[in-house]
This record gives structure tokens, C-alpha cells and sequence, in this order.
């Protein structure tokens, strides 16, 4: 397709034509540093390069293409939300934009300056006109995982007229169980108005198996990084994680699947993309979206590679399956509702499973180290930033917690940190 | 022979070491052209390998320079130089023109754990620069100036540009500018404390960097230890701690 027919749905979806060209040309070049100059790349990135190249483009046009068919376009940004309803409701699920900074003064407005990048960032790109995902929603959901997300969607519930919201509750008690399964309900009810389908047994169990094999191509991805040397580089992993949000579900895993059938190969030749006395490293700790690469950019650009990361955008969304032995609607709302309350998101307390799944990703891996990243004035992942450096030093983990947020300036101060921090290793 | 060059944000220093014996040592400022200072510092020396750290070490490797360039971070770099010099330092605090790093070692000299400031100045060389200005007083002699206050009001701000307003505001309200310039030493001796405390305070606490110099800085620091029956040890070139690490670590 043509970038001039790219533009004319651009100009149909009301973005700032002229910024958001701009924000192209950074990204073009960003990906081109970054992703492009690595060595020793399997041939299966090629999806991965495609699908980047085409986030503004050609995916746009096929979400355009299932409106057009009578698709409802559903909008998230926290992996609370159950795709297997939406998918089951016959509508799309796709992550918005909030990986880079982008009308931040514009969102400065709006929340505080002390709000971590991420919030201040799908602000900005509403209010910039930046995101084609965002302009195409017929629901945007949010959630009330942390303060800075629920406030904020009441300021950005004023400049979108499809925001619904769902209670993310705070504890895990029998009582928290309830409220969730009753929100997992709202939002079904939520689907089937907004959408005119019924969502039946037959279509949540197709929704339930076509979101849990996304998952077991990612959980198999994940569990190949455990070789040494390992197979493919953690900003490409990264990028996998990231594109799960917003690419078709079904090509997703049949593309993911095929770089894992590649992967083991390279495996079996005892292959790696850097050398088998690499530091490897995880990461653990805040979600990194779309195009936030700079940590693990740094990192690897540091000598080690990354073999992990315990994330939203990682194995926070990969980790558990839905339990797919149910037949009524009733009996898989509950296995939705139960895989949900299994997520170790910093928003819990307490949340100590955390902690063991961190050390237990870390020995499973066969990390020589973990870097926390936190965003900065991410209150729940910085707290757990000292738990979590606790519980791995005790466990003779070295660990290195770092804040920062998505602009350059700092890169040289981090640039030194993570060097001696590997220099340790 | 082996160069160890580090690339501060205000100087920069060369130690030249052969047979594992220091045979030079060198300092310049560094200027707004580094790569011409850098000419200048190695100006008659031929060393076969150099290692440089600072936050100018890709500087060095991008120099061209006639040897073999090797390049270390400045934590690791001040944990081999300070073992060096103090062999029973067990924590490192270097302050330095722009940063200030509290490096935890082990008996080897190795990096056990480390702390340091991420994109601010505060309580760094640069600070006490700023503020000694405020004075009028070169830096090298600010620190004695401040030990001559008696009756320090407290600073509460430890950004450079609200602590120049605060001593500002004092001085206006007639506080004597020895004290203040005593109360902005101990608020950096304060931030200071708090960064070796992340990293565990196992004494002796060796200091190295530019601001080792300040008498005043030292003599805080070790009350501030010495409460805590903690020990300072200031080696006697401590500006040339990172440079003879990185020579060590050839």
C-alpha cells in the first residue's frame, strides 16, 4: 500500500499529519540503530522489522478494514484486560501508545509533572494526535492498577468519549476474588453491548485457546533463552513482547512459533548470538512499550545480552494460562477471572509472590545478574525495587535498580552504572 | 609502560606506571577541548597500553592515540586504585566534578555493590563550585573559609540552584557567611552519609576525588564516621585515584 494512501486514513483518523511524520522519521531511525545493526540476527526478525515498519501503517489498515466489516476495535494499556472476551465478543484488542514522549506539555496539564512517563505519554498522544490507535478505539480500557493510571483516566476520560474503566482490586483475599470476577462479568456485559454479540460458550473457548497458544509461544520463546550461548538477542525478545500487544493474535503465534522452531536449531548447533561467556542479564520491574529500547539498547551495547524480563511487556503477561477444562460460559468466566488474580503486578499487597518469581526467573534463566528498571515516580515498582534487591542479594544475586524515564539525557550517567554493574558480574 | 588516564568533567589525570610502580603522574583541566587537552597531558609519553575511565573514556578510544586503548568504568577504577593506595578501605567515596559515587569493596578490591548520583550535581565538586562563588571565594580555599563558621544554620536544599537562594536569603538576614558556607558543607556531608549508608558504611572509608582536597569536606566526614566508630582515610593524592586504577587494571 501506498504512504499516500497512508496519509489520507491518517488524515481520516485526525492525527497532526505533520508531527506524527516527524514522530515516524525518530522511530525509523531509532529502529535502524538499535535493531538493525545487530549481528548474527535470525531470519525470522524479518516479521518482527516488517510488523515495526508497518505499526502506523498496514496494521492501521487491517484495524480499519475490521471496522469496516463491523469489528469493534477495543484499546488497553495493562495486561488486566482479558483478551480472551474481547476476541470472544468478535472485537480486536490492541495496546495504545505510551512508549515514548510525546505531547508531554500538552499532558503536563492534565496530571501532575511528578506522573511516570508512561501515564504522562498516552496522554500526550492523545492530546498531540499522535496515535492511530487510539484515534481508531471504539473503547479505550483502563484500570485501576496504580494511583497515577486511575486519576489520570479521569483527566483523559474528558478528551475521549469511550473510556470504561475496570477495578483492578488491591489485595488478593476471597473478597478481591469477587469484586474481580464481578468486573471480569461488567466488562463482559460491557463487549456484548458494545459489540451486538453474544458471547457464547463455543466463542470463549475459541477466545480462551487462541489467547492461551499467544501465551505458550511466548512461554516457549522465554524457556529456549535459557541456553547457553543464548539464542537471540533480549531487544529482539523485547520487540516480540511488544508487538504481542497490537499484532493479530493468530499470525502472532504461527510467526513467534516458526522463530522458536529456528531458534531451537540454532540451539541444537550450539549456536548463540553472542558468545557463551556473555553476562546475561534480566530485567525486572516496569513495562517498557513501544518504542522505549533504551535500557536493554544500553545494556547490550555494554557487552552483555539480555535473557529476560520479568515486565508487563514479558513474562508478567506470558506466564500463566487460562484453565481451558471448562464448558459453560460460567465455569471459563471463572478461569479468566482466576488466571487474572494470578498477575504479580506491583499493585498488590501483599505481593510476595513477586519476589519468588523473580529469584526462581532469574536461576531458571541462568542469569549472572538482574537490572530492576523503574519508572521514574512509579511508586509500587520502586518500592519493590528494595524488596526485590533484598531478597536477590540474600539469594548472592547481584542486582542493579535503576529509574529513569523515556528521555536521552541520562544515558551516559546509566551508560556508567550498567557498565559496572557488568563489570561486577 | 602503562597509561591509566581518567577524563573528569573538570580534569583529567594521567598516571603513568611501569613495573607496577607509579613512574608520573599528570593533571589537567579539561576544558571545553577535551581531545586537545588530552594531546597535551600525553605530550612526550610513549606507553605501549592505556586504559582510560572517567566520563570521557570513548573519548580516548575515539583519539586515535599510538597504544592500545582499554577502556574501565570509574567505580571499578576507584575500588583498584583505592585498594591500592589504602589496602584496608573497605568502602570508597570518590566526589568528583559532577558525580559522587559510594563504592562498597571487598578485601580484594573488587566492586561488592555501589551507589552513585544519576542526572543531578548536587553535593557534587560542581555544587561547592556554585555556591563558592556565591562567595567570591575560589574553590580550592572554600573549605577552609567554612571552617572558620561556628554556628552553622541548617541548609535544607541540596539542589544547587535553591541552595544559592537559601544561603542568599541568610546572608541577607545577616548569618554570617562562614557559617553558611559551614551549614552548605554539612548538607553535602548530610547527602553524603545517606549514599554510604545504601552501600552498607563498612569503615574505613577511603575518599578520592577533587573534593578529598577540601578540608572542610574531610573533616565532616570523618565526625560524621567517627560517631558512627568509623574511620576516614584521605590517600594524599586523592584527584589521582581513578587514573591509577585504570593503570592497575591494564
Amino acid at each position: 500500500m501506498s504512504e499516500s494512501a497512508y496519509r489520507e486514513m491518517w488524515e481520516n483518523l485526525d492525527l497532526d499529519l505533520e508531527a506524527h511524520d516527524g514522530l515516524l522519521e525518530v522511530l525509523g531511525k531509532f529502529y535502524g540503530d538499535i535493531f538493525m545493526s545487530q549481528q548474527g540476527r535470525l531470519s525470522g526478525a524479518e516479521y518482527l522489522d516488517f510488523v515495526l515498519s508497518e505499526v502506523h501503517g498496514l496494521r492501521i489498515k487491517e484495524i480499519q478494514d475490521a471496522k469496516a466489516e463491523g469489528k469493534k476495535i477495543i484499546g488497553t494499556f495493562c495486561v488486566f484486560v482479558p483478551e480472551e472476551l474481547t476476541l470472544a465478543a468478535n472485537a480486536v484488542q490492541v495496546g495504545l501508545c505510551s512508549g515514548a514522549d510525546a505531547g508531554k506539555e500538552q499532558a503536563e496539564q492534565l496530571v501532575p509533572r511528578n506522573t511516570c512517563a508512561l501515564i504522562k505519554s498516552f496522554i500526550g498522544f492523545k492530546l498531540a494526535k499522535l496515535c492511530p490507535f487510539t484515534e481508531s478505539c471504539d473503547m479505550i480500557v483502563g484500570e485501576t492498577t496504580c494511583d497515577g493510571k486511575k486519576k489520570a483516566y479521569e483527566a483523559f476520560g474528558e478528551h475521549v468519549d469511550n473510556l470504561y474503566v475496570m477495578e483492578v482490586p488491591q489485595r488478593k483475599d476471597e473478597a478481591d476474588r469477587k469484586l474481580w470476577k464481578s468486573e471480569v462479568l461488567r466488562y463482559k456485559d460491557a463487549l456484548e453491548k458494545l459489540t451486538g454479540v453474544e458471547i457464547t460458550a463455543e466463542r470463549l473457548k475459541e477466545g480462551i485457546r487462541i489467547v492461551n497458544e499467544k501465551r505458550r509461544a511466548l512461554q516457549r520463546l522465554n524457556a529456549l533463552r535459557a541456553a547457553v550461548p543464548t539464542p537471540i538477542s533480549g531487544r529482539d525478545v523485547l520487540l516480540v513482547n511488544q508487538i504481542s500487544f497490537y499484532d493479530d493474535p493468530v499470525r502472532f503465534t504461527a510467526k513467534i512459533n516458526e522463530l522458536c522452531d529456528e531458534i531451537e536449531g540454532r540451539i541444537a548447533r550450539k549456536e548463540g548470538v553472542v558468545s557463551e561467556k556473555t553476562p546475561r542479564v534480566m530485567l525486572a520491574g516496569c513495562p517498557m512499550a513501544v518504542p522505549n529500547w533504551k535500557l536493554p539498547w544500553l545494556v547490550e551495547s555494554s557487552g552483555a545480552v539480555i535473557v529476560g524480563e520479568e515486565s508487563c511487556i514479558g513474562t508478567r503477561n506470558s506466564r500463566d494460562l487460562v484453565d481451558e477444562s471448562g464448558q459453560t460460559v460460567e465455569e471459563m468466566l471463572d478461569a479468566i477471572a482466576d488466571r487474572y488474580m494470578n498477575i504479580d503486578c506491583a499493585c498488590f499487597t501483599p505481593n510476595d509472590e513477586r519476589l519468588d518469581n523473580v529469584e526462581s526467573m532469574a536461576k531458571e534463566l541462568n542469569a549472572d545478574g538482574v537490572i530492576q528498571y523503574a519508572l521514574m515516580f512509579c511508586q509500587p515498582y520502586t518500592h519493590e525495587a528494595i524488596k526485590v534487591e533484598k531478597r536477590l542479594s540474600g539469594k548472592d544475586i547481584p542486582s542493579l535498580a535503576i529509574e529513569t524515564d523515556y528521555s536521552m539525557e541520562d544515558a551516559e550517567q546509566l551508560k556508567t552504572r550498567v557498565e559496572a554493574f557488568l563489570e561486577m558480574l | 609502560m602503562i597509561a591509566g588516564i581518567d577524563i573528569g568533567s573538570r580534569s583529567m589525570e594521567l598516571v603513568l606506571m611501569r613495573d607496577n610502580t607509579v613512574v608520573e603522574q599528570r593533571t589537567l583541566p579539561t576544558t571545553f577541548d577535551p581531545l586537545r587537552q588530552l594531546e597535551r597531558l600525553l605530550e612526550g609519553v610513549k606507553p605501549e597500553t592505556c586504559v582510560a575511565t572517567g566520563y570521557g573514556r570513548e573519548l580516548v578510544r575515539e583519539a586515535g592515540l599510538p597504544c592500545e586503548v582499554h577502556t574501565v568504568t570509574e567505580i571499578k577504577a576507584h575500588a583498584a586504585g583505592m585498594h591500592y593506595l589504602q589496602p584496608e578501605a573497605r568502602t570508597v567515596l570518590d566526589i568528583g566534578g559532577q558525580d559522587t559515587k559510594a563504592i562498597s569493596i571487598t578485601e580484594t578490591g573488587k566492586v561488592r555493590k555501589f551507589e552513585m548520583n544519576d542526572r543531578c550535581a548536587a553535593g557534587t565538586g560542581k555544587f561547592l563550585e556554585y555556591t563558592a562563588g556565591v562567595f567570591q571565594i575560589p574553590v580550592e580555599d572554600f573549605g577552609a573559609y567554612a571552617l572558620r563558621g561556628d554556628n552553622p544554620p541548617v541548609i535544607n536544599s541540596m539542589c544547587t540552584v535553591f541552595a544559592e537562594t537559601e544561603a542568599t536569603s541568610l546572608m541577607a538576614r545577616g548569618a554570617r557567611p562562614e557559617d553558611i558556607a559551614l551549614g552548605l558543607h554539612m548538607a553535602i556531608a548530610r547527602r553524603t552519609m545517606n549514599m554510604l549508608r545504601r552501600v552498607g558504611l563498612t569503615s574505613p572509608v577511603a575518599f578520592a576525588g577533587g573534593v578529598a582536597r577540601n578540608p572542610c569536606m574531610a573533616e565532616l566526614l570523618r565526625r560524621d564516621l567517627t560517631r558512627e566508630q568509623g574511620e576516614l582515610l584521605v590517600p594524599d593524592a586523592p584527584e589521582m585515584t581513578g587514573a591509577l586504577g585504570a593503570a592497575l587494571l591494564a
